[in-house]
């Protein structure tokens, strides 16, 4: 993470030079400085910080959208007299191995209105997680896995 | 009024909204993990649109600041606070609502134990 140090620094270096500190300027040095680093460093490593700081980017996003997302579908069954949901409790396969990614995992999860974890397995294998909406389970884990897994692996692992 | 203040406004008004919502949600819904869903989560995006706003009423460095390390703190303790609340409630085997589809976590734990050891039933 030496390339984080750089990042600052170089961001710190533009500020400097440049002579204002308005927000505007703070984002443009970031967004330079991250350009200096990928033309620097960029093609070496594989999986180095210039390519997880845009997954990170990206994980957040996702995030955004589908915590507006789900937080309507939640706010409209609050509102509709009748029980439209089938709640379930699936159990996720995982692919992530560090402790620090599945925490970050399940705490997404949980943030997300309409599901929540409830357990890790002992072995950190497989999640269990509580869905509002579970009309099929295979289809629950598939959206799970391919939203927010592979983002975050994306940026982790 | 501003536009600032129109901005505000609407974000009070979103929040305060969320937070009403998961009331009636907490009140509504079938049972334990349902009523945790509604209550907490809403609650997460209320508490972050309220804050939101108090930010761009005061855009004070000292009110902006306070606001997003109460954001990020509501953030990191509301789904550890739910996800211990579901998991113990449902080793002390708390019901899932009769109408549920699949529970793929039945059968693989032991039966619940007292902090003194005793085997429950």
């Amino acid at each position: 993470m030496i390339e984080l140090l750089v990042h600052v620094l170089l961001t710190l270096a533009w500020l400097l030079l440049t002579g204002s500190f308005g927000t505007e300027n703070i984002v443009l040095g970031v967004v330079l400085s991250y350009l200096m680093l990928a033309l620097a460093v960029g093609r070496g490593e594989q999986r180095g910080y210039v390519q997880r700081l845009p997954a990170a980017v990206r994980l957040f996003g996702y995030f955004l959208v589908e915590l507006i997302k789900a937080n309507a579908q939640v706010a409209w069954e609050m509102i509709d007299p009748r029980h439209t949901m089938s709640p379930g409790v699936v159990e996720v396969p995982l692919d992530l191995k560090t402790p620090f990614a599945i925490t970050l995992l399940s705490n997404l999860i949980t943030l997300t209105p309409g599901t929540l974890t409830m357990e890790v397995s002992d072995d950190h294998t497989r999640l269990y997680v509580h869905g509002m909406y579970v009309t099929d389970p295979d289809r629950f884990r598939a959206e799970i896995k391919q939203g927010f897994e592979r983002r975050v692996k994306e940026v982790f692992e | 009024m501003t536009t600032t203040e129109w901005i505000a406004a609407a974000l009070l008004l979103l929040g305060s909204l969320l937070m009403l919502l998961s009331a009636i949600g907490l009140l509504r819904m079938p049972d334990l993990y349902n009523r945790l869903s509604a209550a907490s989560k809403a609650t997460s995006l209320g508490a972050i649109f309220l804050l939101a706003g108090f930010a761009v009423v005061q855009p004070d460095p000292s009110v902006v600041g306070r606001a997003i390390a109460t954001i990020l703190f509501v953030l990191v303790t509301v789904p550890v606070a739910s996800h211990a609340i579901a998991r113990a409630g449902y080793r002390d085997r708390v019901p899932l609502w009769k109408h549920s589809t699949v529970d793929e976590w039945e059968g693989t734990l032991d039966a619940p134990t007292r902090p003194d050891g005793d085997k429950r039933e």
